[in-house]
């Protein structure tokens, strides 16, 4: 079955020479572990590079897509998400914004904190696997007043495993992951090192694409996400193959109350399992909020 | 897909216990490799995407080349059917040949004598600067012997450049849509014979619709059509009868200084 899915992986990804590369080198060995690269099931191992390929490619025309494909809606989540979270609100906070690399929610929370509380001593740590994407991150900063203070730094880091020298035990006051805990290999792995970097009485709070209920928006949603926005990348960036996994990632992501439960697994107290709760759809459950704090 | 027919899809889906639940309304299955099958919206979509992208960016040659096979149509069905009525033609779909430097031994050409077909195109690759390796495959035609149609139209563009003897320049390149229109009728030629202009200066658009564009069409749709022509079979053949019994004479294009340097004057092509 791997085999298969490998020859099936060699044709989406042919002009990409890395998939090949990756594709090639795993035997068809059916007992290794496997997880899901949109709707195709690779070996575990395999996933994090092939992310990483995904990324390269999508970085630096990220904007410019986010805002194609959502018709430039993504910014006004990102605006709930953090007014939501108010951050500065009780003092200055250390924040860590994972899978960040653009810097949106950093900028944002900056941002919030100075206008809405007059607070410049709340700082942002920005950590993304993708070297690509802290660059795209650190150019657009340096039009910021931020740059070169600090309130923002940028590291290369995997959300799994964040190395604990550099991110010691109990030390966050705030930890956002937005639209990026859908790429990574272990979800519960994320969980619980946000978990240990938090400090008790923290929030741990996620912006995901997740599932849409509502059946009639639900059919104009999958459309739109299989039809136009592959076709979208392909005009705009060349690159069909990295948008077609975006959208089938989403599809593959856990459903509400399944991440709400998984978020309590791994040591969070969080709402209840409905609508305003451990979560907050938005636009019909489009994208989500989730929320946890560590006690 | 329509409304209707998805609710129809979802009320299938709905009833338990039925082999319907899997059946879907369009073939997604690739037909070939690289085939990314298209619905008529997604089809129109990116013809329209394409269209206003490659105007913006004339780099983006997998786009021209998404609009090609977006907007071909009738003309490839057409394309084969001249192809299948000559005997060099029905060959060519039955070796289905591709044109790269894989397939096409460039020392050898190089090697050929003086006023050979061969030699003058390994000479008009020299001076151009073009490779044949750099064709996107095709992806969005959903016959396979439509999309070898598609594709052998492509690798063979050069061909028509050096048997026509125009350099790469955009006038050129405009010359050569125009010719390949009249002579096999691709809407993509078309488009891009009236969209293209549009990036000329005042001067290159007089060179191109006094001198080149007359001779185009009216060459291209006098000589033979040029896909039912299999190029690789021809090497040694002597370039001028090539073009002769084509039917494509007296070409009118303009070569740069800079590009004829490179190249002995005795190797020059004339123009008969």
């Amino acid at each position: 079955m791997s085999l298969s899915a490998s020859v099936h992986l060699r044709r989406c990804f042919a002009r990409n020479k890395t998939f090949v590369r990756c594709i090639n080198s795993s035997s068809s060995d059916t007992h290794r572990k496997t997880t899901s690269f949109g709707f195709q099931t690779v070996p575990e191992d395999a996933k994090e590079s092939m992310v990483k390929s995904v990324f390269d490619s999508v970085a630096s025309k990220y904007d410019l897509m986010n805002d194609a494909m959502s018709m430039g809606v993504h910014r006004l989540w990102k605006d709930q998400f953090v007014g939501d979270l108010k951050p500065g609100r009780r003092g200055p906070m250390r924040c860590i914004d994972v899978a960040g690399g653009t810097g949106d929610i950093a900028l944002r929370i900056l941002d919030f904190a100075r206008e809405k509380y007059a607070d410049r001593e709340t700082s942002v740590e920005v950590v993304d696997i993708n070297d690509q994407m802290l660059k795209e991150g650190f150019r657009r900063f340096k039009q910021t007043m931020y740059h070169n203070t600090p309130q923002i730094s940028f590291h290369e880091a995997n959300a799994q495993s964040l190395p604990a020298e550099q991110f010691p035990d109990n030390s966050y006051d705030l930890y956002t992951i937005a639209f990026g805990i859908r790429n990574v290999t272990s979800i519960p792995a994320v969980l619980e090192e946000a978990y240990r970097v938090l400090k008790p009485g923290a929030t741990f709070a996620c912006l995901e694409f997740s599932r849409v209920d509502n059946p009639l928006l639900g059919t104009l949603y999958d459309q739109y996400s299989f039809h136009i926005i592959p076709l979208l990348g392909t005009i705009l960036t060349g690159d069909r193959a990295s948008y077609q996994y975006l959208v089938e990632s989403i599809r593959k992501f856990p459903s509400q109350p399944d991440f709400a439960r998984m978020i309590r697994d791994a040591g969070f107290v969080t709402g209840k399992d409905i609508d305003g709760g451990a979560w907050t759809n938005l636009w019909g459950g489009v994208a989500c909020v989730h929320t946890g704090v560590k006690v | 897909m329509s409304l209707p027919r998805t609710l129809a899809r979802f009320s299938a889906a709905a009833k338990p216990n039925t082999a319907s639940m899997k059946t879907r309304l369009i073939n997604t299955t690739p037909a070939y490799p690289g085939h990314i099958p298209l619905n008529s919206f997604e089809n129109a979509f990116l013809a329209v995407g394409s269209a206003v992208m490659s105007l913006l960016d004339p780099y983006r040659a997998d786009l021209i080349a998404a609009l090609g096979e977006t907007t071909a149509g009738p003309a490839l069905p057409r394309l084969r059917d001249i192809m299948l009525a000559s005997p060099e033609g029905r060959q060519i779909l039955k070796d289905r040949p591709r044109i790269n430097t894989q397939t096409v031994d460039m020392n050898a050409l190089a090697q050929l004598p003086e006023g050979t077909w061969g030699r003058t195109y390994k000479t008009w690759l020299e001076r151009t600067g073009v490779t044949p390796d750099s064709r996107e495959p095709v992806h969005y035609v959903d016959d396979p012997e439509l999309a070898y149609v598609m594709q052998r139209y492509r690798e063979c563009h050069d061909f028509y450049h050096s048997i026509c003897n125009f350099s790469v320049n955009v006038e050129s390149e405009l010359a050569i849509k125009y010719f390949e229109f009249a002579n096999l009728g691709l809407p993509l030629a078309a488009i891009s014979a009236i969209g293209g202009p549009l990036r000329l200066n005042a001067k290159k658009r007089s060179i191109l619709f006094s001198e080149y564009v007359p001779w185009a069409l009216k060459y291209g749709s006098t000589s033979q059509c040029l896909i039912t022509v299999y190029w690789e079979k021809r090497w040694e053949q002597n370039v001028d009868d090539l073009r002769t019994e084509l039917g494509i004479r007296d070409s009118p294009a303009r070569w740069s200084r800079k590009s004829s340097a490179t190249v002995e004057p005795s190797a020059e092509p004339t123009s008969t």
